[in-house]
């Protein structure tokens, strides 16, 4: 009954809000980019930020001379947090409005649902948002982190640094949180971990009352091993989960809980004093202190005239993203999605953490790790950092039907899960 | 000659030297202080033992202020600093003498880094410095926080601090921190069962931890005991755990009570599906905010006070709402139930996108006072001052609301008008006026329940959303029209929810409640406490 009224209340908000997007009408001597984003709906929360980083980032680019001496065009659509609608809108993009790429998507269950869209029509997404893995995808482009750039560091740094031998890996109902918490048990296991220590719980989207999960997790911490949380709990369930822990005194001393899906936008809507500690794992924090971050937060909160307005990870895998396929444009000398797929791997640009990420054939980009504690005011302190850029692995080595198969979209091989045991393109994911 | 001369070298090299080490005694505290600027994370720990070994006083500042943040390096000369933000500048402090040492931009100095390994060395220092402090709170935190990291090297101290405590809660804690010391420490076999038999008397998790982790490495002959008083701790937890559960129930109950109750006047009383009650909810929330806002900037010495400002707002807000959406669009569609749900649930799109536009997509903070902040300890429970205020709160709404419909004219006139229109119109009561303010009642009801909602949820244009369902649930479950039924009905999903949850999980638990509705639903379609009468059938 709550999903039916959402969809149908999202639908009813997308038609609204589409006809108030897209009638902009274009010229020919313009480049149209597609941006793919909920305004509306529950993942709004998440991805309307992502839509202003992007029309900020080809306003910026336009300000330079545009690309290929054309001036680049936002075509904003609204998919509405309701997954069949991303396909339909997908589409629209692609076949009505002739977006030469197109920037979006949070959760993965929009994902695969555009994914045949994609590849049916032969064009580009750029995908931000860090993910579960186990796939790629000759049409997709993933910028943000897979599981070995996310979830296995932060794990490593909890049970080096912190000597944590119990886990709690707790997530939102569905497919990332799933997997992630698939291939965490696996590598946990494997560095000898016994079963008994690890409880796994999964909560419904949105879930509000955390009394019962948050002291089920004081229980499980009163063994006499150091214990630790990790959370993959996603959009609106972070905010009372960590008042919960929060009110019910679990401090970051005792029981650390390192998230994945909390970064500084989650955290804007809390008191975070008495979270001090608590930790995150991404690729990029708004503290990061290098020239181009700095330049960067300067120009997003001039753009969009708010001086509270905080940077995250999936934005700055939008701004890698949109210049790596800015430089792949300037190679090929076109727009054509066959010449700019291929353009794109080796294309290497600066990120903002003071390095540069470079497109790999597996179409994923190698970045830094950083973990962070969470501060007072809401922001992140790296605490620890990856020695060197970490290359993104789409299928894990930790589950058994995935660790033969590697992809490599340069050709002769052109292909997203070739299985080395076998010898041949095709298995799982095809 | 040459000899008188070597004999006068030697001894100006010693009054030098002895000279050079007096004042490093003095001074000894300052470059322990400014080494904490350059350490390494990993070698913190040395650091601040080497600190808290002084056992000077002047230590427990700087300790406090690296745990909390506020120790920074001054990247010219590598100095450390106690700092207080002013504007864009920092004051800084010096940490040895106390006295201040002017201002200095923020650029000039950087944080020293701390991570929750440092936090934690911090906190066992302080336990051992401030044991022995005038302050009993800060004897109380050092208790608790030497009971939280036992250490066998503290031993002694806290026997020393048992001896000389008069406050008799300080003294609880610190007896129960002897004896998880003392299993940590290599004291005799006698006194360990001792301890055992100490911590099984109580039902703290601390104990249970250190007790499960002593069983690996304990003696054969202490195993037995162990073990026995293991199981009474968990024996007595899980008495603990039931009357958890029911706690964890109300407390779900009354939130459910609180979203429910509005809906219970509109819905429940009036016969209008309103599926913009939601919203109402939200925008009590967002009121609540906004009047924290304004306290945050302007008057910040109000702000444990915010709610109770926020309470009449966000009533009299969201009754305005409610008395517009009556005359603007429902007393157009009474006796059209189906065009009444669409209109409303229009409605609260537009509510949803509008709060959107103006105040964005994302949270809001909306902070919790100090009274309803933390939680305390009433035997095994652990209450949550926000959750106990809540239940009060939503009984106290309750019992307002059925003194306004059962005690006052205006309570009569609604239950006139709802029994029978035609018969209370003939009888001079003006029906549309009574129809828009019942419903601008129910608004305003669902405002306030979005104040106290503020709290635990979200402040976001979803918030309503996530309401809606379980607020009709709840109304049908308990009997429409009856605000009893909504009371019960709250409670007891609340409770059958929470009691659930930690053998099926929150996903399945959920579904279960659904479907058990449903049979009941079956079984008994008006719910718990039906109406009877002639009412009904009209």
């Amino acid at each position: 009954m709550t999903i039916k009224t959402s969809v149908t209340g999202a639908f009813l908000a997308a038609i609204l809000s589409t006809t108030a997007f897209s009638g902009a009408f274009a010229a020919d001597d313009t480049i149209k980019v597609g941006i793919l984003h909920s305004l509306s709906g529950t993942m709004a929360i998440s991805e309307t930020t992502l839509k202003d980083a992007m029309l900020m980032l080809i306003d910026e680019q336009n300000k330079k001379g545009g690309l290929l001496g054309k001036k680049l065009e936002a075509v904003v659509v609204d998919p509405a947090s309701d997954w069949p609608l991303f396909a339909e809108k997908a589409r629209e993009l692609v076949s009505v409005d002739k977006v030469s790429a197109v920037f979006g998507c949070w959760t993965s269950v929009s994902r695969k649902s555009v994914l045949p869209v994609f590849e049916e029509l032969n064009s580009i997404l750029f995908y931000p948002v860090q993910y579960e893995g186990e796939e790629s995808q000759r049409n997709v482009f993933y910028t943000g982190a897979a599981p070995n750039q996310q979830a296995i560091p932060a794990v490593d740094y909890l049970m080096e640094n912190e000597s944590v031998e119990r886990w709690v890996l707790a997530g939102t109902d569905y497919v990332y949180p799933r997997t992630t918490n698939k291939i965490l048990e696996a590598y946990l296991i494997s560095k000898g971990v016994k079963p008994e220590d690890i409880m796994i719980n999964y909560t419904p989207f949105g879930h509000s009352d955390w009394q019962t999960i948050v002291s089920d997790i004081k229980k499980f911490g009163s063994a006499g091993k150091k214990t630790a949380v990790v959370s993959t709990i996603n959009g609106d369930a972070n905010v009372p989960f960590y008042k919960e822990l929060a009110n019910q005194g679990v401090k970051a001393e005792d029981i650390p809980v390192v998230a994945f899906s909390v970064g500084e936008e989650e955290l804007a809507g809390l008191d975070t004093t008495p979270l001090v500690g608590h930790l995150a794992a991404w690729n990029y924090f708004q503290s990061v202190d290098t020239p181009a971050n700095a330049e960067f937060i300067k120009t997003w909160k001039a753009y969009t005239k708010n001086d509270k307005r905080v940077t995250n990870d999936p934005m700055e895998a939008h701004y890698i993203g949109f210049n790596m396929w800015l430089k792949a444009v300037e190679k090929a000398g076109t727009t054509d999605t066959d010449a700019v797929l291929d353009a794109m791997i080796g294309v290497s640009v600066p990120n903002l953490s003071g390095g540069y990420s470079t497109m790999m054939p597996n179409h994923h980009i190698t970045k830094p790790v950083l973990i962070g504690e969470i501060q007072g005011d809401g922001q992140f302190e790296t605490v620890w950092e990856t020695p060197g850029l970490v290359v993104g692995d789409e299928w894990s080595d930790y589950l058994p039907d995935s660790k033969d198969l590697i992809s490599d979209w340069r050709a002769p091989m052109s292909c997203g899960n070739f299985n080395v045991a076998t010898g041949k393109c095709g298995g799982k994911g095809s | 000659m040459y000899r008188i001369l070597q004999i006068l070298f030697v001894a100006l090299c010693l009054v030098i030297s002895a000279h050079v080490v007096g004042s490093r005694a003095a001074e000894g505290l300052g470059p322990l202080i400014d080494q904490l600027g350059s350490a390494k994370l990993s070698d913190m720990d040395d650091h601040i033992t080497a600190l808290a070994k002084t056992g000077d006083a002047k230590v427990i500042p700087v300790l406090e202020a690296l745990g909390e943040g506020e120790l920074y390096q001054r990247k010219s000369d590598g100095k450390v600093f106690l700092v207080k933000a002013q504007g864009a500048d920092l004051l800084l402090v010096d940490p040895a003498t106390g006295a201040g040492a002017g201002a200095a931009p923020k650029a000039a100095m950087q944080k020293v880094k701390v991570n929750n390994a440092v936090r934690r060395a911090v906190r066992s220092a302080l336990g051992g410095l401030t044991l022995f402090s005038d302050d009993t709170r800060a004897r109380l935190k050092a208790a608790q926080s030497m009971l939280q990291t036992p250490n066998a090297d503290a031993l002694e101290a806290i026997e020393t601090a048992i001896a000389a405590e008069r406050d008799g809660a300080v003294r609880q804690v610190l007896d129960e921190a002897r004896a998880v010391t003392l299993l940590v420490s290599d004291r005799p076999e006698d006194q360990k069962r001792h301890a055992i038999a100490l911590l099984a008397e109580g039902n703290g998790r601390n104990g249970l931890a250190v007790l499960t982790s002593a069983l690996a490495t304990a003696d054969a002959s202490l195993k037995p005991d162990i073990e026995t008083a293991i199981a009474r701790i968990e024996q007595t937890q899980a008495f603990w755990n039931a009357g958890q559960n029911v706690w964890y129930g109300l407390s779900l109950g009354s939130v459910l009570l609180l979203a429910a109750i509005g809906l219970a006047i509109t819905f429940g009383v009036m016969g209008i599906i309103n599926m913009a009650h939601g919203e109402m909810v939200m925008l009590g929330a967002y009121t609540t905010f906004l009047v924290q806002e304004v306290i945050r900037s302007s008057y910040p010495q109000l702000f444990d006070w915010s709610l109770a400002i926020a309470l009449p707002l966000a009533f009299l807000v969201t009754g305005a709402v409610g008395l517009a959406i009556e005359r603007g669009v429902i007393r157009f569609l009474y006796g059209r139930p189906l065009e009444t749900l669409l209109a409303t649930w229009g409605i609260s799109l537009i509510l949803q996108q509008s709060v959107r536009s103006i105040f964005g997509p994302t949270n809001r903070e909306v902070g919790n006072p100090s009274w309803m902040s933390g939680a305390f300890e009433l035997g095994g429970l652990t209450i949550t001052w926000n959750r106990l205020w809540i239940i009060v709160f939503a009984l106290a709404v309750f019992a307002a609301l059925l003194f306004l419909l059962k005690r006052t004219s205006m309570g009569l006139k609604m239950r006139a008008v709802t029994q029978n229109r035609r018969i209370a119109s003939s009888m001079g009561i003006r029906t549309p006026w009574v129809d828009a303010l019942t419903f601008a009642l129910g608004s305003g009801i669902a405002g306030m329940a979005g104040v106290a909602l503020s709290q635990i949820d979200n402040v976001s244009p979803n918030l309503g959303q996530g309401y809606i369902i379980d607020s009709f649930m709840v109304v049908v479950f308990g009997g429409v029209g009856n605000l009893w039924g909504t009371l019960v009905g709250a409670f007891s999903l609340g409770i059958l929810n929470k009691f659930l949850e930690p053998y099926a999980g929150a996903v399945l638990g959920k579904i279960l409640v659904l479907v058990l509705i449903i049979l009941f639903i079956q079984k008994k379609p008006r719910g718990l406490f039906a109406l009877k009468g002639r009412a009904v059938e009209a």
